[in-house]
């Protein structure tokens, strides 16, 4: 199923958008939905594509992973941390707050 | 009620309760009674983790608090000893060094003598001296992991402590050495749980996957304030339950468990091979309780060690200013920005600092600074802002001139529009809180091991109620 003409975006259908740290290096967003149509919106062809991560978090596509998992209506996104958790830099030590852009993120496809 | 079983069918269903995600958090003296009622053979729970950020470890330092540790540690310690069966503790004081486990065992000792209890204690260590990992990196025994490079034996210079990852095998060899209370190192959160079944010869894969999905306690049921859970593993499978009879576990929320702060929720690693949940199915066997099977464990071909180091990146000063004028507040950035090239350029100027030796970094709470760079949204001025300043240099000194410099014009500093200087409002006197060293951590790496000891020390104590307090 590829959505094309969607003005609305990932945090206007899904039931649950988090981030965290999976170790210091790395953060991972999950993205819940409550039903089987607004999973198909949001595990569409096109809508979470390493592209589209990689241009909102400024980091290099080729580390960033994609999980869907239909079972549990849940898309994943991990990618490494620009700054370790805690160092100097960093602004979000628990990386709890970094689900935002994701959540911004339309559901219409990317145009490539 | 005390006698261990000997000889054990490997298939026997064991039984682990844990009380919370983490010593220190909390949980009710009921929920642990319950879990006991409910069968438990043994009660584990972790004491950290690295998500606190790096300072723990970096000062061997607990981010718990005494009181909170102890009360818990009473709790299990005492009732477990009621119910004949032991306690593991994993990743004791926050970052698992050995200042930590010593920290922890000495409460256990207090608290042993105060309830009159004779257990034998075990402390494990895994803390690692910057001397025997630069020698395993000379051996070509050391390897990153994704994002990290090779290692440096400079980086292994700066770390002010090194932590390996204990796996299961440690603390099974500390529990059939009689031990009833384990006080573990840094262990990965799994290890901790999945040792006791581990050691009943349960099936590894429904063991390893149990554990992961308790390790955060309640976090796996659909109410993760109201307490820790039990699981049951055999040779087929596991199932899940909340201590709480008012909570519930479901499909779920147990496999959804998997994904929390896990990069990948199909495979993970742990020192003696990989567990995958691919092909695993979760089914509620009523409103509460959930049944998984079909987990897998791949042992892997030899036993490695995760390492874990923090290393000074600095020390900070900060400055917290709030700013409410409007005008300010429409042209923020333009004012931001002015105002961080005049203090570099002043701190080169005024104080006579090499500008490749010091950062001054603006954040601004309110408007930018959570997100940064990556904010979506800047499209209307923020009502109110708060601006952290924080600078950052190779001492404190430097980095305390460097805001004590800066504090005239974090007052006073104007757009350029302005008719007079405008004075801005700090949060409090003195303006700059010194933050003393940042740490980092710096290791992302694994070490080979002779086999599944290699690394970790084991020490044993009979605590006995007969020696005087001291």
């Amino acid at each position: 199923m590829t959505a094309t003409d969607d003005s609305r975006t990932i945090g206007d259908v899904a039931g649950l958008v988090r981030s965290k740290n999976a170790g210091p290096f790395w953060v991972t967003l999950d993205v819940f939905c409550d039903d089987d149509a607004s999973f198909g919106l949001v595990a569409a062809d096109g809508v979470v594509t390493a592209a589209r991560v990689a241009d909102a978090y400024r980091v290099d596509p080729e580390h960033v992973r994609i999980f869907r998992m239909p079972n549990i209506r849940v898309v994943k996104v991990s990618f490494p941390r620009r700054v370790s958790s805690g160092s100097a830099l960093d602004h979000d030590v628990h990386a709890g707050q970094q689900h935002v852009p994701l959540q911004r993120f339309p559901l219409a496809a990317e145009e490539r | 009620m005390n006698s261990e079983p000997v000889n054990i069918d490997p298939v026997t269903p064991t039984r682990v309760l844990v009380p919370t995600g983490m010593l220190g958090a909390g949980f009710t003296a009921d929920s642990i009674r319950r879990g006991i009622e409910m069968g438990a053979d043994a009660i584990a729970v972790d004491g950290g983790s690295t998500d606190s950020g790096p300072y723990y470890l970096g000062t061997a330092t607990a981010k718990t608090t005494e009181r909170a540790v102890s009360g818990d540690l009473r709790m299990l310690i005492v009732a477990a000893a009621e119910a004949g069966i032991p306690v593991i503790i994993g990743t004791c004081g926050t970052s698992g060094t050995d200042a930590g486990v010593d920290w922890v065992a000495a409460m256990v000792a207090d608290i042993l003598r105060e309830e009159g209890l004779d257990r034998t204690v075990a402390r494990i260590y895994s803390e690692q001296s910057r001397d025997v990992v630069l020698e395993r990196l000379a051996a070509g025994r050391i390897h990153p992991l994704d994002p990290a490079g090779p290692l440096k034996p400079s980086t292994v210079e700066r770390c002010e402590h090194i932590v390996g990852l204990l796996g299961h095998h440690p603390i099974v060899r500390a529990l059939e050495s009689g031990a009833d209370v384990v006080l573990a190192g840094r262990s990965t959160d799994t290890a901790v749980l999945a040792a006791f079944p581990l050691m009943r010869g349960c099936a590894p894969g429904p063991t390893w996957h149990a554990a992961k999905t308790a390790e955060c306690g309640g976090q796996c049921t659909v109410n993760p304030r109201q307490g820790g859970v039990l699981f049951e593993v055999d040779a087929t499978g596991f199932t899940i339950e909340p201590l709480n009879p008012d909570s519930s576990c479901t499909p779920t929320s147990v496999a959804a468990h998997m994904l929390y702060e896990n990069a990948d929720p199909f495979r993970m690693r742990e020192p003696t091979g990989t567990l995958d949940t691919t092909d695993a199915t979760y089914v509620a066997l009523d409103d509460r309780r959930v049944r998984v099977e079909g987990s897998r464990f791949e042992h892997a071909p030899t036993a490695s060690m995760k390492l874990e180091g923090s290393a000074i990146g600095g020390y900070q000063s900060m400055v917290l200013v709030g700013v409410r004028d409007p005008e300010v507040l429409a042209s923020l950035d333009e004012w931001v920005t002015g105002l961080h090239a005049f203090l570099v350029d002043g701190a080169e100027r005024v104080l006579g600092l090499d500008p490749t030796t010091f950062t001054i970094e603006m954040r601004c709470y309110g408007a930018n600074a959570v997100l940064g760079d990556l904010e979506p949204d800047r499209a209307e001025p923020p009502r109110e802002v708060g601006l952290l300043m924080l600078a950052t240099a190779a001492d404190q000194a430097t980095a305390t001139s460097i805001s004590k410099y800066a504090n005239p014009y974090l007052l006073h500093f104007p757009l350029p529009t302005m008719r007079d200087l405008p004075s801005f409002a700090f949060a409090g006197s003195p303006a700059e809180t010194p933050r003393g060293a940042v740490y980092e951590f710096v290791l992302q790496h694994v070490v080979e091991l002779d086999d599944e000891y290699d690394l970790s020390r084991i020490e044993y104590d009979r605590v006995s109620a007969m020696e005087g307090a001291r």
